[in-house]
């Protein structure tokens, strides 16, 4: 993604930014790798402030450091990743320096990757992602925007397709067809500045409609989504 | 993956199963065990158990077919003691359960004294009784030795327990043979027609009463030997089919390390296979002889091949499903020759997107890389493949194909087809 390279690098060199993360995975060479890859503080920006191996680990972790983003694994001891996001439901939603979390998963099962998300995830990245393209991601959740993997954006399009036909006192919880329409987008491998091109609207309000998409994520009907995910176990 | 699911424990109607008890037990555990089942004071089964026997032996009757049918188990103490402490016998009893059981003990001599004393079978039967007698407590020792020898699987018993556990087996043997002798001796003398048959079915009957709980406890062992063995083939079949695949493509990638390339798309073929075989639903076999006949189905198969065999990674994202008719396959034929051109012409700039949709009565496909991308007019009349393949193929079934190529910035076709029915 020889476009998307550009962004994550120039970025960090052009306007000095840092960012403190906690790793969390059970794996260490997965930590180790990720380390390697995007902890060199003085190219991309990204302070690896603690690492952690299982829920109670990541809680102790992420409480005494107060990193700024939590990348975090979804197949975890002790519950996972989603224990994770519910133990730490009071630093995501603290007033200042609220905690971010941006699910990093090899997994791209339908039900973890709503699951984390539900939980209040910022954004999903598969381990397939390219160093740049996490370094990327890792700010743009800083900043409070959202993160999707095409993946993700299908399974969220799926899902909503599927409860297609609600009652009328959900139509809050429906995406709009603009939001659908740029989920499409990420959906079919576009990098947002690409989405922004095609649709003639700025970035920033693309990445306003896929945090509506977030939010709406979190809020929609809890029982249709999670039996809808259920049901089908593919990947 | 067969994880362990607690989940099925609902279907199951009898949450509690049922177990004779191992501890504390006087015979068989049978009250015991009854007692924790119903929660009842273990004393009020036991007074119930010596009132039936009253009623012609119902209760030795009941208690050796609950001995026969109810497997041992850990536990049954749950009985509180309290309870059995302050049962309507009496006050005096408390802290001192020994004196309980002595009485309890004499309660069951008397009653068994009444019972033998109530039986009346006639002039001669008399002596009947006493072998009979010695007959059933004969078995009931050896009975007690079975249930003995499975709880001796479980637990190390010591020393001293083991010599005893001996000497109640011989003694049970002994006793019934013991039983059996007088049996005949007497009857022997009595008639002279049917003793071959009688000798004959007190053998059997015998033989049946000592080997009875050992058969019963057997065909129990099998059954849970046998889901033993079910459980270790399953484990056996995901060795050999780690074995097979991935430590085989792990040795592939050691071998050739030095090529990027190649390992990548080892790495990608086995982690798709694991995938398939470790999320395929219930009751699919793993060959994947068959055609697709879902679209979902179809795109996937046909980027897993063109990934294979072109070494490049393909992302998949299919958002809804619908059965495949004629027109769509030609769609998928057309796709498939698009990811076949991205995979061979855009392939160096990362993986291929392939993305479908069903939506209502269309169905959407775009496949799209991000390669150098071309121009679609400077493109020689004689290189069919897109003109033919995808944009003509779609047109003669009815679609459509939309090709967007910007140089340096990759390309996207995209595929749409109306479906044949609703």
């Amino acid at each position: 993604m020889s476009d998307e390279t550009g962004t994550g690098s120039t970025a960090a060199q052009t306007t000095e930014r840092r960012v403190r993360v906690v790793l969390v995975d059970d794996h260490r060479m997965f930590r180790t790798g990720v380390q390697a890859e995007i902890g060199r503080t003085d190219v991309t920006g990204v302070e690896v402030v603690g690492e952690a191996a299982d829920v109670d680990q990541a809680v102790t972790v992420i409480t005494a450091t107060r990193p700024e983003v939590v990348l975090l694994d979804v197949h975890l001891p002790g519950g996972g990743g989603v224990e994770v996001l519910r133990r730490c439901a009071n630093l995501m939603a603290a007033a200042e320096d609220p905690v971010r979390f941006l699910a990093l998963s090899v997994s791209d099962a339908a039900e973890d990757v709503i699951g984390v998300i539900r939980g209040g995830a910022r954004g999903y990245v598969t381990k397939t992602i390219t160093g740049t393209d996490l370094v990327d991601s890792i700010f743009r959740v800083q900043e409070g925007d959202a993160v999707f993997s095409p993946r993700l954006a299908g399974f969220v399009l799926d899902a909503f397709a599927s409860t297609d036909a609600p009652p009328v006192d959900e139509d809050l919880d429906r995406l709009t067809q603009r939001e659908r329409e740029v989920l499409r987008l990420i959906a079919r491998g576009y990098a947002y500045k690409e989405i922004a091109k095609q649709l003639y609207i700025s970035v920033k309000t693309v990445e306003s409609h896929v945090s509506a998409v977030l939010r709406k994520l979190q809020l929609s009907n809890r029982h249709e989504l999670t039996r809808w995910a259920t049901a089908r176990r593919l990947v | 993956m067969p994880a362990a699911a607690p989940v099925t424990e609902t279907d199951e109607p009898p949450v509690r199963k049922l177990y004779r008890s191992a501890d504390g037990r006087w015979l068989g555990g049978v009250a015991r065990g009854l007692a924790g089942h119903l929660g009842l004071p273990v004393v009020w089964v036991r007074a119930l158990f010596v009132a039936l026997l009253l009623a012609d032996g119902l209760g030795a009757l009941l208690y050796a077919v609950f001995w026969i049918v109810v497997p041992l188990g850990v536990g049954g103490r749950a009985a509180p003691r309290p309870v059995f402490e302050t049962t309507p016998d009496g006050r005096r009893r408390l802290r001192k359960p020994d004196r309980g059981q002595i009485f309890a003990l004499i309660a069951l001599a008397l009653g068994a004294a009444v019972f033998v004393g109530n039986i009346d079978f006639g002039n001669h039967a008399d002596r009947y009784v006493w072998p009979t007698l010695l007959i059933g407590v004969g078995v009931v020792l050896v009975w007690r030795q079975a249930d003995n020898a499975r709880r001796a699987s479980w637990t190390e018993p010591g020393r001293h327990r083991r010599t005893l556990q001996l000497v109640r087996g011989f003694a049970g043997v002994a006793l019934v043979g013991m039983g059996l002798t007088v049996f005949m001796v007497v009857r022997g003398s009595a008639a002279q027609l049917g003793t071959a048959l009688t000798a004959a079915i007190a053998v059997l009957t015998g033989i049946a009463l000592l080997a009875g709980p050992w058969l019963v406890r057997m065909s129990q062992d099998l059954s849970e030997e046998r889901t033993m063995r079910i459980r270790a083939q399953e484990r056996a079949e995901v060795a050999a089919h780690v074995h097979d695949s991935v430590l085989h493509t792990l040795t592939l990638i050691q071998r050739n390390a030095d090529e990027p390339g190649e390992v990548r798309r080892l790495a990608r073929a086995q982690e798709r296979e694991l995938r398939n075989w470790l999320y395929r639903p219930e009751g699919t076999g793993k060959d994947e002889g068959e055609e697709p006949d879902s679209l979902a189905e179809a795109v996937k198969r046909s980027a897993a091949e063109v990934e294979d065999k072109h070494g490049v990674p393909l992302e998949v994202v299919v958002v809804g499903d619908c059965p495949l008719d004629e027109k769509l396959a030609a769609q998928m034929q057309a796709a498939r020759e698009a990811m076949v051109n991205a995979a061979k012409y855009g392939g160096e700039g990362g993986a291929v997107q392939v993305y479908a949709e069903v939506e209502g009565r269309t169905v959407f496909v775009s496949v799209r890389d991000r390669g150098p991308g071309f121009d679609l007019d400077s493109v020689p009349d004689d290189r069919m493949g897109v003109r033919e393949s995808i944009i003509g193929r779609m047109q003669r079934n009815g679609g459509s194909a939309r090709l967007r190529s910007v140089p340096g910035g990759g390309t996207e076709v995209e595929l749409e087809m109306e479906r044949a029915d609703g």
